[in-house]
C-alpha cells in the first residue's frame, strides 16, 4: 500500500509540475455533509470550438481582429507570410493571439513593421513570430496564443489558449 | 516556441484568507505587495462574497484590476508545516507602486521554493560539511562546531586579520535590518574583522564617499519629487529596467506633469525611448558621451552654470563652507573639498574642451545646462532632480565623479527642496544597521586582491558570488579554486578522522597556502563550489523582515512561509556561530575571549531587530511597523504620535547638512579636476582593444540569477547573457544573431549571445552583468581607485565568434526592446 501511494504522490507532482496547477474547479466552495457525492469535474477547461475566420479573410501581416473564448476576450488572427513555429494553415504561418497584455491589461497595438505586439501602458512589447515571447516588458508571461485548427474549407477555429489570459482567473468565465 | 506555462484557471482567494504585508525583497524600489495565503483543500469562489476582492469574478476585469493575479503571482508553499495556497500580488494602495508590479516583484510567488510544484528545488535546506570527497547533510550543530574549531585555530583577542568576511549589506532577499546587524555584530563588535567587503564590491567602502564627505547622505528626496520637479536629471541610470515602477509611477507622471529629462549614458537604453514617449522627443535630451568622462561633463557644466550666474548665492551662502579648502586631498580623499570658488577654479573646464572629451556637441551642454540651471522667465528658480547609479558608481573616477554631479546640485540649491534631490536610485533594497565599521580603514582592504595574493586563512561569505560578480574574475578563480582545493584534498586524504584530527589536517592545509571557505547563501552559488562548510539561510517572507528603499522608507515583510528543511535567518545563523565560538573558545580555556561572544541569546529574528535597530532607533517595533502597512514610514523616524510613527519625508530641509560629521553643517563642493581614465590599466586596454564592453542590467533578470537561473520563464527569454552589438560590427566579425561569442581581453575571456541593436554605437557592446552562463567580471581588469571602488563599466576587449546560435536560442526573438507604437 505504502508503495501505491507514494506512487499516486509522484504522479499528482509531475502533473502539477507539468503546469496544470489549477486542480480546482471553477465553482464555488461548497460545505458537504460527510454522504454527499462529490460533484465530477473534469481536469482540464473545456474549451469552445469556435470559428474564428476562413483564410480568405486573412491578408499578410494585417492582424484580423477576433475574440476568443469570447466576445470579452479580444485578439487577432495574423497570416505572418512565412512559416513559424506554432503556426498552422497550409503555409504554417498563421497564429492566433490575445490582444490584452497580460502585464495590466492595456490593449495591445500591432506595429506591422517589425511585427510586434506594443503595449502603450508601460512599454512591454511580444513577438508572434516567437511565439508571444515578450520581447522587452513588465509582463510575467508570454503573450497567450490560441490553439488553431484549420479544416478543409479553410475555417479556422480555435480551440484552447496556452496562458492565462489577463482579467479572468479562469479562462473560460 | 515561448515558454507557455499551460494554466488556464487559478484558485480563487477565499475571502477569509490571511493577508500578509509584503515589501518587494528585489530592487531598491519596494513595491508593495500582500501575500494571500489559506488552506490548501480550500478555495474561494466567483460570486463577490466567496473571495477577497468582494467582486464577480464570472466578469472579465478592467485594466489595472485589483481583482487579477498572473500565474507567476502563484504557488503552494509550506507555512507552519501546512501545505497552502500562496498569491503574492501588487498592493493597489501602496504609495510606492500603486498596484503596478514589476517583472521580477510580480514572480516573488512562483520563486518561492515549493516541494508541491517543485518551483526552486535549489534552494539549500540542511547544512552540508565537505565529506568523504562531496558535501553530505549534517545537523546545524555538527556543522557550527567545525565551522567555530577552524576559525578559533586562525583567530585571537589580538589579530583577527587572517579571518576574510564577504557580507552583504543591503536590505533585500535575505538581508535586512534584522540580518545585516546579526552579522554586524559578530565581526564588527564581538571581533573586529577588517579584511572584509561588501556584496557587489571587492572592499568594505561606501559606493558614494564623495557626497557624504560633501556632507550630503545619498538618498535625501522622496519619490515625489520627480512629480514636482522642471526637470529629471539621470546619470548612469536606467531606471525603466532597474527602478522599473519608481519610473512608472513617479518619473513617468512627472513628464507629463511637463518636466523635461536629461539622460547621461553612453547607450540608448530603453529609458531614453520611454522618456521621448512621455516628455516628447523635444524635451529629451540623451547625451550620448563617450564611456566614462562623465566628470568632464559634469565640470563643464557646472563652469557654464557658474560663468551664467544661474546659481543659488543665497543658498551657497547660507548652507555651504566659504573659506577655501576645507579638506585637503589627500590618502583618503582622493579629491580636495571646500567652498564653490575653491571647487569653481579647480573644475574650471570650457565648453570646448567639455564637448571635445566627451564627443558631444557644444549646443547640447548648453541645453543641457540650461534645462538644469536657468532661472525661469518669470526669475524664479528652476527645481531639477538628480539621480544616479552604478554607470558612475561603478564608473570612472568615482570620487570626482560624484563630487562633480553633486556640486551642481549644491550650486542650484536643489538639495532639501522640493522637486529636488542629487540621489542614489539603489539596487536592492537597504537595511544597514551594524557597528562602527571604523576599524576596517579608509581605504579599506582590497579583499579579492589579498586573496589572489594568498592571504587570509578562513573566509566566512555571506550572500556573495564572487564568481559572478567581481572583477579580474579569472584571476580570483583560478586562486580561489586552487586554494580551496588544498584544504579539500587535506580532508580527503584524512576520510573518518575524529574532530581533533580533521581540525588539524585542515589547518595544516591552511598554512600550506590553502582557504577554508565557509559559504552562507540560500542556493549553492558558483563560489560555493569550492566550500568546505555551507549554511542555508531564509529569504524575505520566509522570517520577517525590516528594509528600506530609496526614498528610506522603511517597511516590515510579515513572514508568511516557512524556509527550506531547516535554513534560518542569517542573524540566527550568526548567533549560532558566536555560541559556538564562545564555546570552543572557553573548552581552550581562552575565557575573556570567550566573552566578547555572549549577547546572541536570540529566539526570533524579532530579537536580534530589538538588539539593533531598535537600540539606536527606540520608537521603531515590529507592532509598530506592521500598523504602518506597505506605505511604512520615512526614516529617520522621529517620533510616534497618534498611534503612528512619524518620519522624515525629505533630508535637508533645513538646509544644514552633517553626514560628513562637520559641526558647522556646512556642505562642501569637490574640487576634482578631470583626469582621463584613472584607474589602472584602462587606458591601455582601451586602446589595445576594439569594443568597449560596457555592461549592467536588464529588465527580466534579478542581479546574478540567483533565483532566476531556475525560472524558466526567464531563463527561456535569455539562455546566456546578452551582448548588444551594432549589425554592422556583426556583419564584419560575421556574426549573426544568437551566435556564440568568446569576448576576451588582457585579463580574461567570457562568453555571450550577439543580440543585433541598430542603436548601439560601432565598437560599443553592452554585455549582462553577472550571468551564470557567462560572467562579464571575466574581463574586468583589477584596476580600482584610490579608495578600492572597482571599475566595471570601463572594460574593453575583442570579440570572436565561437560558434554558431546554440540549440537553447533557436526560439529566441531578437527583435527591438524598445516599444514602438506603429
Amino acid at each position: 500500500m505504502s508503495r501505491c501511494r507514494k506512487m499516486a504522490d509522484i504522479g499528482r507532482r509531475q502533473f502539477l509540475r507539468g503546469g496544470a496547477i489549477a486542480t480546482s474547479g471553477a465553482a464555488a466552495a461548497v460545505v458537504a455533509p460527510s454522504r454527499a457525492k462529490a460533484a465530477p469535474a473534469a481536469a482540464l477547461l473545456e474549451y469552445p470550438s469556435n470559428r474564428l475566420a476562413n483564410i480568405a479573410d486573412l491578408a499578410t501581416n494585417e492582424p484580423l481582429d477576433v475574440s476568443y473564448p469570447d466576445d470579452d476576450a479580444p485578439g487577432v488572427l495574423l497570416k505572418l507570410g512565412q512559416a513559424v513555429e506554432g503556426g498552422t494553415g497550409p503555409d504554417g504561418d498563421i497564429v492566433g493571439f490575445s490582444t490584452v497584455c497580460p502585464h495590466k491589461g492595456y490593449p495591445l497595438a500591432y506595429d506591422a513593421a517589425d511585427r510586434t505586439f506594443n503595449c502603450p501602458g508601460h512599454y512591454s512589447r511580444f513577438d508572434p513570430e516567437a511565439g508571444g515571447q515578450q520581447v522587452w516588458g513588465q509582463a510575467t508571461q508570454n503573450l497567450p496564443q490560441y490553439t488553431l485548427r484549420v479544416d478543409d474549407n479553410g475555417d479556422i477555429y480555435a480551440e484552447g489558449v496556452d496562458e492565462l489570459l489577463y482579467g479572468r482567473l479562469s479562462n473560460v468565465l | 516556441m515561448a515558454y507557455k506555462r499551460q494554466i488556464d484557471r487559478l484558485p480563487i482567494i477565499p475571502a477569509d484568507a490571511k493577508k500578509h504585508n509584503v515589501t518587494c525583497h528585489y530592487c531598491i524600489v519596494g513595491c508593495g505587495y500582500h501575500a494571500y495565503t489559506w488552506p490548501i483543500k480550500k478555495q474561494g469562489g466567483t460570486g463577490a462574497d466567496a473571495n477577497a476582492f468582494g467582486v464577480d469574478l464570472s466578469e472579465q476585469q478592467g485594466a489595472d484590476a485589483e481583482a487579477w493575479y498572473a500565474p507567476s503571482m502563484y504557488n503552494v508553499v509550506k507555512q507552519d508545516g501546512e501545505d497552502v495556497h500562496l498569491v503574492i500580488k501588487p498592493d493597489q494602495n501602496c504609495v510606492v507602486n500603486s498596484g503596478l508590479g514589476s517583472i521580477r516583484g510580480a514572480r516573488m510567488a512562483e520563486n518561492r521554493p515549493s516541494e508541491v510544484t517543485g518551483s526552486q528545488q535549489q534552494r539549500l535546506g540542511e547544512p552540508m560539511v565537505w565529506r568523504y570527497g562531496t558535501w553530505q547533510p549534517t545537523s546545524w550543530d555538527d556543522a557550527l562546531d567545525l565551522v567555530a574549531r577552524v576559525t578559533a585555530r586562525v583567530i585571537d583577542q589580538e589579530n583577527e586579520d587572517d579571518l576574510f568576511v564577504s557580507m552583504f549589506d543591503h536590505g533585500g532577499s535575505a538581508g535586512g535590518y534584522e540580518n545585516t546587524w546579526g552579522t554586524g555584530k559578530l565581526y564588527f563588535e564581538s571581533m573586529k574583522v577588517k579584511n572584509c567587503r561588501i556584496h557587489n564590491r571587492p572592499a568594505y567602502n561606501s559606493e558614494v564617499h564623495s557626497t557624504r564627505d560633501m556632507g550630503i547622505g545619498e538618498l535625501n528626496y522622496c519619490y515625489e519629487d520627480y512629480q514636482l520637479t522642471d526637470t529629471i536629471f539621470l546619470i548612469g541610470a536606467n531606471p525603466l529596467e532597474c527602478q522599473t515602477n519608481l519610473f512608472l509611477n513617479h518619473m513617468v507622471p512627472g513628464m507629463r506633469n511637463g518636466a523635461k529629462v536629461v539622460i547621461v549614458d553612453p547607450r540608448r537604453t530603453v529609458t531614453a525611448n520611454a522618456c521621448e514617449i512621455e516628455a516628447g522627443a523635444d524635451n529629451v535630451l540623451h547625451l550620448a558621451i563617450e564611456s566614462g568622462t562623465d566628470l568632464a561633463l559634469f565640470n563643464t557644466l557646472f563652469t557654464y552654470i557658474a560663468d551664467q550666474g544661474w546659481v543659488d548665492q543665497d543658498f551657497i551662502s547660507a548652507s555651504t563652507f566659504q573659506d577655501g579648502v576645507a579638506q585637503p586631498q589627500n590618502e583618503q580623499h582622493p579629491s580636495a573639498l571646500g567652498s564653490f570658488e575653491a571647487a569653481r577654479d579647480a573644475c574650471r573646464m570650457s565648453l570646448t574642451d567639455g564637448a571635445a572629451i566627451c564627443g558631444v556637441a557644444e549646443a547640447d551642454i548648453i541645453k543641457a545646462a540650461e534645462w538644469i540651471a536657468k532661472p525661469k522667465d518669470d526669475g524664479s528658480r528652476r527645481k531639477c532632480v538628480s539621480a544616479y547609479e552604478k554607470g558612475i558608481i561603478w564608473g570612472n573616477d568615482n570620487y570626482r565623479t560624484i563630487g562633480g554631479l553633486v556640486n551642481i546640485a549644491l550650486a542650484t540649491g536643489n538639495i532639501g527642496r522640493e522637486g529636488g534631490g542629487v540621489c542614489r536610485l539603489g539596487g536592492h533594497q537597504e537595511g544597514y544597521f551594524r557597528p562602527s565599521d571604523a576599524h576596517v580603514g579608509r581605504p579599506a582592504p582590497y579583499l579579492d586582491d589579498l586573496i589572489i595574493r594568498g592571504q587570509g586563512k578562513v573566509h566566512h561569505i555571506w550572500a556573495n558570488d564572487h564568481f559572478k560578480t567581481t572583477l579580474n574574475a579569472v584571476a580570483f578563480k583560478r586562486e580561489y579554486n586552487r586554494r580551496t582545493n588544498i584544504v579539500k584534498e587535506a580532508m580527503d586524504a584524512r576520510a573518518g578522522a575524529t574532530r581533533d584530527e580533521m581540525v588539524d589536517a585542515i589547518v595544516g592545509a591552511i598554512e600550506a597556502g590553502g582557504i577554508f571557505s565557509v559559504n552562507v547563501d540560500i542556493i549553492h552559488t558558483q563560489i560555493g563550489q569550492c566550500a568546505h562548510v555551507i549554511l542555508p539561510a531564509v529569504e524575505s517572507g520566509e522570517m520577517n523582515l525590516t528594509s528600506m528603499n530609496g526614498e528610506r522608507r522603511m517597511r516590515l515583510v510579515e513572514k508568511y512561509m516557512d524556509g527550506p528543511g531547516s535554513a534560518m535567518p542569517d542573524c540566527l545563523i550568526a548567533a549560532g556561530m558566536a555560541r559556538h565560538l564562545e564555546r570552543v573558545l572557553r573548552e581552550e580555556g581562552r575565557d575573556a575571549y570567550a566573552d566578547q561572544f555572549k549577547g546572541y541569546d536570540w529566539a526570533s529574528e524579532e530579537d536580534a531587530f530589538m538588539d539593533g535597530y531598535n537600540s539606536g532607533n527606540p520608537e521603531v517595533t515590529y507592532e509598530r511597523l506592521r500598523a504602518m502597512g506597505n506605505d511604512g514610514v520615512q526614516e529617520p523616524v522621529v517620533g510616534y504620535e497618534n498611534d503612528k510613527l512619524v518620519g522624515t519625508k525629505r533630508l535637508y530641509v533645513d538646509g544644514k547638512f552633517d553626514r560628513h560629521g562637520r559641526e558647522d553643517k556646512k556642505a562642501l563642493f569637490c574640487a576634482g579636476a578631470w583626469r582621463g581614465l584613472q584607474a589602472a590599466g584602462k587606458a591601455a586596454q582601451k586602446s589595445g582593444h576594439a569594443f568597449l564592453i560596457n555592461n549592467g542590467r536588464s529588465n527580466i533578470n534579478w542581479q546574478n540569477w540567483f533565483l532566476d537561473k531556475d525560472n524558466d520563464f526567464v531563463s527561456d527569454r535569455y539562455p546566456y547573457p546578452f551582448l548588444e552589438i551594432n549589425p554592422e560590427d556583426m556583419a564584419e566579425l560575421g556574426l549573426k544573431e544568437g551566435d556564440l561569442v568568446e569576448i576576451y581581453n588582457d585579463v580574461g575571456a567570457t562568453q555571450a549571445m550577439a543580440y543585433p541593436t541598430p542603436t548601439a554605437r560601432r565598437g560599443e557592446t553592452f554585455m549582462l552583468f553577472g550571468a551564470p552562463t557567462g560572467t562579464q567580471g571575466n574581463v574586468i581588469n583589477a584596476g580600482v581607485n584610490e579608495l578600492v571602488l572597482p571599475n566595471y563599466k570601463q572594460t574593453w576587449a575583442n570579440i570572436r565568434k565561437i560558434s554558431d546560435a546554440p540549440a537553447a536560442v533557436s526560439h529566441m526573438s531578437f527583435k527591438s526592446k524598445e516599444y514602438s507604437s506603429g
